[in-house]
């Protein structure tokens, strides 16, 4: 038997941290996604101890302003992806730089400096990503997917998606299909 | 970040195109370590070594003599060890439903082999860009499929 799982990564990341923090015995306030308020002073031993045991969870205390900053591009653009609520009417040139309190060209030299791609690819990148994963998980089709992520047409998202992958949606689907037939 | 290069490994049993392939690579801004081997045996020889650093790539021929690349393909998918190496296929062409074998049998990417170096430069690029983009900001690797 083959159960398929759905996951709130946010919701397991917080409560992963939650725990951590917890067990630590280190007085926090999470502030939102990466992003964790320490309010007592903290020993450079006690930090070591707590960063040395998230990394069995793929869990990095990112240190220095640059990557800091690179996580908040990031989060930024996954919060506008992936949560309707905070789909905008903005471009994301400008959603960005009002959100970070940076001019774009700046974040956008950053971004492509450290992480070897665009910001325009980057948010590419993540909207086909998300469009796998309703189409696997939540089996919506092209049309209610495009409009969700506010693609113009069902054409464009298509046409992206081929662009990005190599591959077209409904050969995606076909393809993640067999696999799983075949790991039965 | 924590590692600063990205390992690939190249199993084909023409020495063109491994040359060309080491060479691209080169001469790519990418901080990458590459290896070659020359048929699937020496290929998972060394894969199945003790301490063995596994590459974030690895880009398999699918005619090579003593063990093709199909063989190595199911052999690695079988074994849970090797679970995070993103799996190319470099290949020099196959039918539509070669490729979509070859993705269903668990293969990441599927590569049709470039006739001329600055072709297979880019591909070369594009295909460890995506992949070090799945490796760092933690996107499901089962949903990486990329035909170039």
């Amino acid at each position: 038997m083959t159960l398929h799982l759905k996951f709130d990564f946010n919701a397991i990341c917080k409560k992963v941290l939650n725990d951590k923090l917890n067990e630590h015995q280190i007085k926090h306030k999470i502030i939102g996604f990466g992003e964790v308020e320490i309010l007592e002073k903290l020993s450079d031993e006690k930090l070591k101890n707590f960063s040395e045991d998230l990394k069995e969870y793929h869990i990095d205390i990112v240190e220095n302003q640059k990557s800091i900053l690179i996580q908040k591009i990031k989060d930024a653009i996954i919060d506008m992806v992936f949560n309707e609520d905070t789909t905008t009417n903005l471009k994301a040139s400008a959603y960005l730089s009002d959100k970070l309190g940076h001019s774009y060209g700046y974040l956008s030299n950053l971004f492509s400096e450290v992480t070897y791609t665009s910001i325009e690819n980057f948010i590419i990148l993540q909207k086909i990503e998300y469009t796998k994963q309703l189409i696997i998980n939540e089996n919506l089709s092209l049309t209610e997917i495009a409009f969700k992520l506010n693609y113009s047409s069902v054409a464009h998202l298509s046409t992206q998606f081929k662009n990005t992958t190599g591959i077209t949606p409904s050969a995606f689907q076909r393809i993640i299909t067999k696999r799983r037939e075949l790991k039965q | 970040m924590k590692e600063d290069y990205i390992k690939i490994i190249l199993a084909d049993d023409d020495e063109d195109d491994r040359l060309f392939f080491t060479d691209a690579f080169d001469e790519l801004k990418i901080n990458t370590r590459v290896q070659t081997f020359k048929d699937g045996i020496y290929l998972m020889n060394y894969l199945n070594e003790d301490n063995v650093v596994l590459p974030n790539v690895l880009f398999l021929d699918l005619n090579m003599p003593r063990k093709s690349g199909l063989e190595c393909l199911k052999e690695i998918k079988k074994d849970p060890k090797f679970i995070d190496i993103a799996i190319a296929i470099y290949s020099t062409s196959a039918s539509e439903e070669d490729i979509e074998k070859t993705f269903v049998m668990g293969a990441n990417i599927y590569i049709k082999k470039p006739s001329d170096f600055k072709t297979l430069k880019k591909v070369l690029s594009e295909v460890v860009t995506i992949n070090w983009q799945y490796h760092t900001n933690g996107l499901n690797k089962e949903n990486f499929l990329l035909r170039l």
